[in-house]
């Protein structure tokens, strides 16, 4: 497009675990998270929204933190243990306790901010697990606050989460 | 896909320096998120990256030996936060940082490319301009440090040499034994939004808590690189330790700050809230001075 002509294609080996398994694919250089998690993976859950990263809609966990894979180049996810919406799923389809909440609840409308934001959900209920913390509904709001929804107006979202969090903190 | 021509990975700082050597128009990528933002607009496209982002040496914060508290220019909004030094001895910094953008932003975004930036509105810079920070910088010719005021050129641009990078941030013992800040910023979100006026403050109080033995007051988006409040810490030196010193104070910080009318707000209003975040700034840092040592956080 804009004419170059010393334009060289250049790809990178990634090696990653994704949804725990060990995946490996050559990537071009200038692909973003988002790009390789879609095209190379069919990870269809993470959502090209704005690009930009200030949407949430294409937030994965990588090594244990939320990250917007639109802003993530690609050839940083070598060594790297990635985890998205899919990974949530049970042996036999399952959904797991979020998910179910979120449908209990209705937070779901449209869905396309959904698997972003119960990927940040996942974040805070296993750090909720691992320090035996309750987060406050003000805690929950800001830990939330990476994403954008136009439709549910964000409450029942607050309300799936932090049923979620409770029920698991009883059980634990 | 971004319109990368080409993206080089760095394995070391010396490594980065060489690749910087090699390719003289290349723009250094950290976490990305202002890089690849601006490369979407239009703005960097095209443009050859050298990527630091993989240097795990340059994370973490750590205590050097004279007690100086080292912040790898790498690590990033959120690790920071976490980090029990700086929870120690400057949580301000962890408070201010912990402003930024949304919790994904806080996890990609680095102190380094906040600062390397050249913007006003940087939610540590203010802060790192309260500590007195040092910028330490390698490059070809070795390791340069900088005091922060030193390494804001004007807006946009810092003191970034050719093939330089900036490898850490550094708060001198003498800058924070004693001190206790707080950091304002006023924004119209609670969450992604950029300050419309940054103020942080330190104080250390004298030895029976009734004077203001040192005062520093810091902006962002005051004037197009943050900025110290001179005139005020001058006039706040001394003082006893009262509203009315607070009140003298605040008002003296109109001879310091320049701010701007832009969209997010006018000039008047921003030297408005320069006064008020300064008092309510100083109120609370005053608190947490005189609670120091009672036991209380």
């Amino acid at each position: 497009m804009s004419g170059e002509t010393n334009f060289k294609k250049q790809y990178k080996l990634v090696r990653c675990r994704i949804n725990g398994v060990e995946r490996e694919v050559m990537v071009d250089a200038r692909a973003s998270l988002t790009d390789m998690l879609r095209n190379d993976y069919s990870l269809t859950s993470v959502k090209k929204g704005c690009e930009v990263g200030e949407c949430g809609a294409c937030n994965v966990i990588i090594d244990g933190e939320c990250f917007n894979s639109c802003i993530y180049l690609a050839v940083w996810a070598d060594g790297k243990d990635i985890r998205t919406l899919e990974g949530l799923m049970g042996p036999n389809g399952e959904l797991s306790d979020i998910q179910q909440a979120f449908i209990d609840e209705a937070a779901v409308q449209c869905g396309f901010c959904t698997p972003g934001v119960i990927m940040s959900a996942v974040e805070i209920l296993e750090n909720a697990e691992k320090t035996g913390r309750e987060y406050t509904r003000e805690e929950l709001r800001k830990l939330l606050s990476g994403h954008l929804c136009r439709c549910t107006g964000y409450e029942n979202i607050l309300n799936a989460v932090e049923k979620t969090m409770k029920k698991r903190l009883r059980e634990s | 896909m971004y319109d990368i021509k080409a993206l080089y990975e760095a394995q070391s700082v010396s490594h980065a320096v060489e690749l910087l050597l090699e390719h003289p128009h290349a723009q250094i990528i950290a976490g990305g998120s202002d890089v690849l933002v601006q490369m979407r607009e239009g703005k960097l496209a095209g443009a050859e990256l050298v990527s630091i982002y993989g240097l795990d040496e340059l994370r973490g914060v750590t205590l050097e030996g004279d007690g100086t508290l080292r912040i790898g220019s790498l690590t990033s909004f959120s690790q920071i936060t976490r980090d029990p030094l700086i929870q120690k001895y400057i949580n301000v910094l962890g408070e201010a940082v912990d402003m930024v953008g949304g919790p994904q932003i806080r996890n990609i975004g680095t102190i380094g490319g906040n600062t390397c930036n050249g913007v006003t509105s940087a939610d540590s810079a203010s802060t790192l301009f309260a500590w007195d920070a040092v910028i330490e910088l390698t490059g070809p010719g070795g390791v340069r440090k900088i005091p922060i005021g030193d390494f804001y050129i004007r807006a946009g641009k810092v003191d970034l040499r050719p093939a330089e990078i900036q490898t850490s941030i550094l708060i001198r013992k003498e800058s924070y034994e004693g001190y206790v800040g707080h950091y304002i910023k006023y924004a119209m979100r609670n969450a992604m939004d950029i300050a419309t006026l940054g103020c942080s403050v330190n104080v250390k109080l004298s030895e029976d808590k009734s004077t203001f033995a040192d005062v520093r007051i810091a902006y962002g988006v005051a004037g197009p690189v943050p900025m110290r409040a001179i005139h005020a810490e001058e006039a706040g030196r001394g003082l006893p330790v009262s509203g009315q010193s607070i009140e003298q104070i605040g008002n003296t910080v109109l001879e310091d700050v320049t701010p701007r009318n832009s969209w997010r707000a006018s000039k008047a209003f921003r030297e408005h809230i320069s006064k008020v975040l300064c008092k309510r700034s100083l109120a609370e840092a005053v608190t947490r001075a005189e609670n120091l040592g009672k036991g209380a956080s």
